[in-house]
Order: structure tokens, then C-alpha cells, then sequence
């Protein structure tokens, strides 16, 4: 009989609740399982970038021929510079958002007050960054002919130094003009024309001996392809078909567009997870200077947005290698 | 709630005496790290250009550092080093399992498409 209720007493505290068998709470909990999810919707799209560039091995893009400008230093080619600024931002404001969660655990409101600040400043920092870089991408520097078959042809001196269109072509006046949805057909609009087109690029080379043709094609040494001569204007009067300035979803100067589309998918889906982050910080940030967590005695809520913010953190630290280092 | 931090990483080689202490030492090592990276991706050693299973020696080095700093900051950053066994198994090891199911999966089919382009019959330079 005495045997039966001590069983009894057990199960009541086994399965009656209140337990917490992984030492967490619930919201900490759901919060990792979350960020599980989440890395695995990040890894979708690395995993598919992975697929794409092994695809195209041979012709992708290299990152640092891309990524070479830095704010301010306008006409200076400093590659991975402003990328390794904006992964050591995101890092430090790592580090002052996991010093808020040590001060939320000391109770102390000042400081949490403080350090939630620097976060919501670097996080500002960095998508203020990426909305650059984002901007400098779409506008391009040096422009290309994107030929029939959707390679990109760009134009080097014989150095091997990067020319860019406006250096050497000149520009013509132009019979098309930009078909607005408000002058033509209404379903018949189109994007912006490109300043030169491809007879003027042609004339360009032809006049200048000294620029020659760079397909996407990387050598053995690692480097782009530069033909000859000759080759160069063959290439360029058989095959070129569009002007290309800058970078959209359909075509991207810089080579494959798929390296544009990845781009713009990649580092917006995680701008959106910085932005998002930025948001909810300040919120915490508030609710940390009105004292509801003071009156709770518990600062739980700064380290769940924490771990959030890490993860952004974290999914950074794996974007800047398979998209500027590797 | 128990504050309990484990104050050692590099497997107990550095003891912080403090969490805040551990937190600046941890910031040291990842800035450490991304510099070396950073500095590597500048200047490309024609050393560690040579293939080491489909791959350049020098990218292997990028992911292997990425994935210390990844150990870093989910360990001391987001504390997973004071989580319980359990809690700190279901999370690392179902990502990391899934991630590397997927990443072979699409890779090795990149991979085979890049030969059929290549080897076919299919034009692609024009």
C-alpha cells in the first residue's frame, strides 16, 4: 500500500510539470529551434549557390575582382577591405549585445540600457553598409557586352588592367528611345537603354589597338581569359549582342547571372534578418528603459534576442566566406 | 536561474576570470581569425593554390576557420557552451547533420552537370 504511493508521488513529479528536463525555458527553447530552421533556410541557399557555381566552375565571377570598392576612396581597387569592416562591425555588435545579456544577468539596468544601444548602432551600421554595397553593385564600374549566348565579354589594356566602356567608347546619338508604359503600349514598357551600343563598343575597340577582350573563362593559373587581338574584335562583332552596365536580376556585368541573382537573394535575405533584428532590439531596448524587465527580475527576454542576433552574426560569418573569401 | 558560465575555452588551455573578461578574449580570437582570412584572401599564396580533394588548399583553410569562428560564437556568444548535453546535441547536430546531407547532395549534382557541359555536346562559347 505505502509502496503504491510513494509510486504515485514520483509520476506527480515527473509528468505534473514544471519540469524542465533541458534546463531552459520555453521561449529559449523555441528560440533555438527557431534558429535551427532558419540555418537551414540559410543553407538552402548556400547549398544552391554551391550547386550553381560548380555548375559554372570554369566561368564564375572571382569576388575580388567584384567587391572592390570602399566609400570615400573613390577609383581605388581595394578588394575584401570594406567586407572585413562590415564582418568586424557585426562581430563587435555580437560582442556588446552577449555583455547586455551578462549585465541583464547582474541585474543591472544602466549597463543592459547601454550596451543594447551599441547594438542597435552596429546592427544600423552594417545594414547602412550593405544597402551601399548593394547600390555599388547595381551601378557597376567598368560595363560589358553580354554576348548570344550569355557570356560576358569585359575589356582590359594589354597590362591586363580593366578598361571601363566610357574610356574608350564614345557615345553616339541614338534613333531608340526608352519605351515608357505611358508613351507606347501600356504592357510594352522597358528599362533603362545602356548609354553606348554595341556598334559604337565595336568602333571603340577598333580605334583603340591597345584594349582587348576578357571572356569569364578562368585559365589554369586562376585568371580570366584575355584573347589576342584579333580574337578580341572577331569575338566582339560575331557574338556581342547587349551593352551591360551594372548588375540586375537579368544580366550582370561582372559575369554569370546567376552570381548577380545569388547575391542579391543571399546577403537581402540576410540585410532582412539584420534589419528585422535591428527592430526587435529596439523594442527590447525600450521595454529595457520603461523597467518591465527590472520589474520581472528577469532579463530573460535580452538573451533570447540575443541569441537571434548572434545567429545573424553567425549566418554572416558563413556568407562573407563562400561569397567574398572562397 | 543559475548564471554559471565555464570560464575555459581552447579546451581549458585559457581560464577567464570573468564572463565579461571571456567575452573581450573570445572578440580577440575572432578578430584574429577574420584578419588572417582577410589578409589570405588579399594576397593568394601561389603555395596553397594546389587541389587537395576538389579543392584549393587555400579554401579549405577558409572554411575550417569559418567554421572555428562558427564554434566560437554559438559556444561562448550564445552561451551554447552552459547548455545542458541534451539541448546543445538536438540543435548542433540536427543542423549539421542536415547541412552536410544537402551540401553533398547539391555539390556532387553541380558537379556532374559542370562535366556534362563540359565534356558533351554542348556550346557554350558564343
Amino acid at each position: 500500500m505505502s509502496n503504491t504511493v510513494v509510486t504515485t508521488d514520483v509520476e506527480v513529479k515527473t509528468w505534473g510539470g514544471g519540469n524542465e528536463p533541458l534546463k531552459a525555458s520555453y521561449g529559449k527553447m523555441m528560440m533555438w529551434f527557431f534558429i535551427v530552421s532558419d540555418a537551414l533556410t540559410f543553407s538552402g541557399f548556400l547549398a544552391a549557390y554551391g550547386f550553381s557555381r560548380f555548375k559554372f566552375i570554369e566561368y564564375w565571377p572571382i569576388a575580388d575582382e567584384v567587391f572592390t570598392h570602399v566609400p570615400f576612396l573613390h577609383g581605388q581597387e581595394l578588394p575584401m577591405i570594406y567586407v572585413a569592416f562590415m564582418t568586424f562591425v557585426l562581430i563587435m555588435s555580437s560582442v556588446t549585445m552577449v555583455l547586455a545579456v551578462d549585465a541583464g544577468h547582474h541585474l543591472n539596468k544602466a549597463k543592459v540600457t547601454v550596451y543594447m544601444l551599441l547594438t542597435i548602432i552596429g546592427g544600423l551600421i552594417f545594414v547602412g553598409s550593405q544597402a551601399w554595397e548593394w547600390s555599388t553593385f547595381i551601378k557597376g564600374d567598368h560595363g560589358a557586352v553580354q554576348t548570344k549566348g550569355g557570356n560576358i565579354l569585359q575589356f582590359v589594356n594589354t597590362e591586363g588592367h580593366r578598361v571601363a566602356l566610357r574610356d574608350f567608347v564614345v557615345a553616339g546619338s541614338h534613333e531608340r528611345v526608352q519605351q515608357d508604359s505611358k508613351n507606347g503600349l501600356w504592357f510594352v514598357s522597358e528599362s533603362t537603354l545602356p548609354t553606348y551600343t554595341v556598334e559604337e563598343v565595336i568602333q571603340g575597340l577598333e580605334s583603340h589597338k591597345d584594349i582587348l577582350v576578357r571572356t569569364q573563362t578562368i585559365n589554369e593559373h586562376g585568371h580570366k581569359t584575355v584573347l589576342s587581338r584579333e580574337e578580341s574584335l572577331k569575338q566582339l562583332k560575331n557574338n556581342g549582342k547587349v551593352v551591360v552596365e551594372g548588375a540586375n536580376l537579368h544580366v550582370n556585368e561582372y559575369g554569370s547571372p546567376l552570381f548577380a541573382d545569388f547575391f542579391f537573394f543571399i546577403t537581402g535575405f540576410h540585410g532582412f534578418h539584420v534589419f528585422s533584428g535591428v527592430i526587435i532590439n529596439i523594442i527590447i531596448f525600450f521595454n529595457v528603459i520603461l523597467g518591465t524587465y527590472e520589474k520581472r527580475k528577469s532579463y530573460e527576454m535580452v538573451e533570447k534576442v540575443g541569441l537571434y542576433w548572434h545567429f545573424v552574426d553567425l549566418v554572416w560569418v558563413f556568407v562573407f566566406t563562400f561569397f567574398y573569401l572562397v | 536561474m543559475a548564471h554559471e558560465h565555464k570560464l575555459e575555452i581552447f579546451r581549458g588551455l585559457v581560464k577567464f576570470k570573468s564572463n565579461t573578461q571571456k567575452i573581450w578574449g573570445v572578440l580577440v580570437f575572432l578578430t584574429l581569425v577574420t584578419t588572417v582570412e582577410v589578409i589570405l584572401g588579399i594576397y593568394k599564396p601561389e603555395s596553397l593554390m594546389a587541389k587537395f580533394i576538389g579543392m584549393k588548399i587555400l579554401n579549405w583553410i577558409f572554411i575550417i576557420l569559418t567554421l572555428v569562428k562558427a564554434y566560437y560564437i554559438t559556444w561562448d556568444f550564445m552561451h551554447m557552451r552552459d547548455e545542458v548535453k541534451a539541448l546543445r546535441r538536438m540543435v548542433v547536430w540536427t543542423a549539421i547533420f542536415l547541412i552536410i546531407y544537402l551540401i553533398f547532395i547539391l555539390l556532387q549534382e553541380g558537379g556532374y552537370i559542370e562535366g556534362v557541359y563540359a565534356k558533351g555536346f554542348i556550346k557554350r562559347d558564343f
